[in-house]
């Protein structure tokens, strides 16, 4: 990498976790409502793994989507706009926090039940493989999402068609208020793939370093051979599972302790280390996230609601029946 | 009397009927260690223990299953979905394996499994998490479906439900949990099955369940205060069985009828409630069957949209002028 990607990937994550604490602020102002998941803590992985990938691969996660929103591409505003409702918003206000999409971007999802966007990115394996592209899927979910079914039965598909799909297991340690170890069996939950004779690999993911390099290992295997890996990311949520999460199953000295492998702190170091970037541009990397942050919030706020003529639209492709119904067309 | 909210109502059901039998078990995500994701199932983790109260990994595919497996046995599992609308990804096994095998087999097996949680919209979580499928699980014969809209039918009816030989979906509905009433602190069950008249009156029926009856009683007040007219509520209960008799002799008094509900409007229960109605009551009526439901829309995400799409006090009362 260049010293200017590299600078690129570190702004990346610092634009996450500001929009993030932002996010927080608006809902505990009561302006963003539902349900809503940071991704603070784990930032490396979603923009480690996402700046592997050349301009064909495809992305998709599941309800804990800002990060990998913000990584793809997908600005402030339209996010920020998302998440209140708005017009503006990536999905005009329609999906909110859990849905966002940027096919532009090659983002397609955002996806409410867990598990649910697994069988998702073997179809775009699928797809990519159909169209003799030399691309790949990369499908995100949580550590607890590997106990639905559907993931197993996706794990098969990808293993029995060689499809060229890549999926990436953030064990933040926790689904919701359950640990790890009271929800899955097994010793590593990336080793699910062994069954489906699969390659698997176990790694720390809040190492940007280790994310670029295990990922592009399974993009390459993708690629080259059209086969399908399943990787495991190890990181930690700083955060409740959402905003309305009392956090009774773990200590604060745990989430402490966790804060000293932060992420954004870790591959900071790096950058110094090396020489890439001084403590000043830091700061003014921090600063203009912030301002970004918080401009995303006035973009926001300022934006339209949906008018109530976009209730009816976008429920079908060809409506015209759909609309005469209702009373639209 | 003890003043209860429809959350504490539905704890203490369970508690009760665990007290009472040992074979009945509770299990899904969260019930246990974090006292449920809507606190529904708060200290029966401590009163039961482990053994029995048991938090499961979100396999909701697996655990519902494992219910009905473990009921064909003669246990007696409460199954929750932490909403209903996670309940899809467990379809089959409530539709196929709970609803099938008692017909399949001749009835040399009963599955006395209750599937409980939350079902309903209205809270700014988008299209995936708002489902309200009273209805679709109403339509297969071997399901019972039970939507109770205050704290002391989801007390006495969840009790029945439990002690039912057949599966049962019970849906409650997180609007309506911090609800509280006064209700017998002696205990009580009501029939499955059984309609129930919340307000008496002469001059038009509503006939509503779940949160959709809630809201047709406020729109019987707003009828009242500016029309003066008398709207006699029925509240259906449980969707099916359903018990037409309590709604037809409502409609043969008023013969005016409007159906509210929460459930979109395609293929709904009222759909069905409207058809009995006509087919037995027809006669009696002075003006069409009217609907008021949520709109045919996925749920938006957006607060005014979503807000337009559930029914409302004023929807259901200018949908009563409509026909008074
Ligand atoms: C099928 C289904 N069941 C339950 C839920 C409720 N739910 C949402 S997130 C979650 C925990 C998921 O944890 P994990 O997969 O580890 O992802 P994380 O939240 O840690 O990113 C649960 C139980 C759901 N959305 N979908
Ligand atoms: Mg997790």
């Amino acid at each position: 990498m260049s010293a200017g990607e590299k600078i690129d990937l570190f702004t990346q994550m610092v634009r996450i976790r500001r929009f993030e604490e932002r996010c927080i602020r608006s809902y505990q102002q009561g302006k963003i409502g539902g349900f809503c998941h940071t991704y603070i803590g784990q930032e490396s992985v979603a923009v480690g793994s996402i700046s592997v990938l050349d301009k064909d691969d495809q992305i998709i996660t599941a309800y804990r989507d800002h990060g990998h929103a913000l990584a793809v591409g997908m600005t402030m505003n339209e996010c920020m706009a998302e998440l209140y409702g708005k017009f503006t918003g990536c999905s005009k206000g329609k999906g909110g926090s859990m849905h966002f999409f940027a096919p532009d971007k090659r983002f397609w999802g955002g996806h409410g039940i867990v598990g649910g966007q697994t069988p998702l990115g073997a179809g775009l394996a699928f797809a990519l493989k159909y169209l003799d592209k030399k691309a790949c899927s990369l499908t995100y979910l949580g550590d607890g999402a590997v106990n639905q079914g559907a993931f197993h039965e996706a794990l098969n598909l990808c293993a029995l068609w060689k499809l060229p799909a890549v999926y990436i297991i953030e064990n933040n340690y926790y689904s919701m208020g359950t640990s790890l170890l009271r929800s899955s069996a097994g010793e590593s939950l990336a080793g699910r793939g062994i069954g489906y004779d699969m390659e698997y690999e176990v790694a720390n993911g809040n190492d940007l370093y280790t994310v670029r390099e295990v990922t592009a290992r399974a993009v390459e295997r993708a690629k080259k051979e059209s086969l399908p890996t399943v990787l495991e990311f190890q990181t930690y949520r700083y955060r409740g599972h959402s905003m309305s999460d009392p956090e009774t199953y773990r200590t604060k000295d745990e989430v402490e302790e966790k804060k000293k492998f932060d992420p954004i702190a870790l591959y900071q170091q790096y950058l110094l280390d090396e020489g890439v970037l001084t403590e000043k541009q830091m700061e003014e990397i921090d600063e203009a996230a912030k301002k970004e942050a918080s401009d995303s919030v006035d973009f926001a706020e300022e934006s339209p609601f949906p008018p109530e003529e976009e209730l009816y639209t976008d429920v079908y492709v060809n409506d015209e029946i759909y609309l005469a119904k209702h009373g639209q067309a | 009397m003890q003043k209860v909210t429809y959350r504490d109502a539905v704890n203490q059901a369970i508690a009760e009927e665990m007290k009472r039998d040992e074979l009945v078990c509770l299990m899904g995500e969260e019930v246990a260690e974090y006292n449920g994701a809507y606190k529904v199932t708060k200290g029966l983790l401590e009163k039961f223990g482990p053994k029995r109260v048991i938090d499961t990994p979100i396999s909701e595919a697996g655990f519902a299953g494992l219910g009905i497996g473990a009921a064909m046995y003669g246990i007696r599992p409460i199954v929750e979905f932490m909403t209903w609308s996670f309940s899809f990804v467990a379809f089959d096994q409530v539709v196929n394996n709970a609803g099938n095998i008692r017909y399949m087999s001749g009835g040399l097996i009963k599955i006395p499994i209750v599937f409980r949680g939350p079902a309903n919209g209205g809270v700014n979580v988008g299209a995936t998490h708002s489902h309200t499928p009273e209805n679709l699980f109403a339509n297969f014969p071997g399901l019972k479906v039970i939507c109770p809209s205050n704290a002391y039918d989801a007390k006495g009816l969840l009790k029945a439900a439990i002690r039912d030989d057949d599966p049962v979906c019970f849906m409650e509905n997180t609007k309506l949990y911090d609800h509280a009433m006064e209700i017998p602190v002696e205990e009580y069950l009501l029939p499955i099955g059984k309609a129930d008249v919340k307000r008496k009156g002469a001059d038009i029926s509503r006939v509503g369940h779940g949160r959709g009856l809630v809201t047709a009683l406020e729109a019987a007040k707003l009828l009242e205060e500016r029309e003066g007219v008398n709207a006699e509520v029925v509240d259906i209960r449980t969707i099916r069985p359903l018990d037409m008799e309590t709604i037809l002799a409502s409609v043969r008094k008023t013969n005016r009828v409007v159906l509210v509900e929460e459930n979109k409007p395609y293929c709904g229960v009222d759909a069905q409630v409207a058809f009995e109605i006509q087919e037995k009551a027809f006669d009696d009526l002075d003006a069409p069957v009217k609907r008021v439901s949520a709109l045919d829309v996925p749920q938006p995400f957006s607060d005014p949209l979503e807000k337009m799409v559930l029914p409302d006090a004023e929807r259901v009362f200018k949908t009563c002028l409509e026909i008074l």
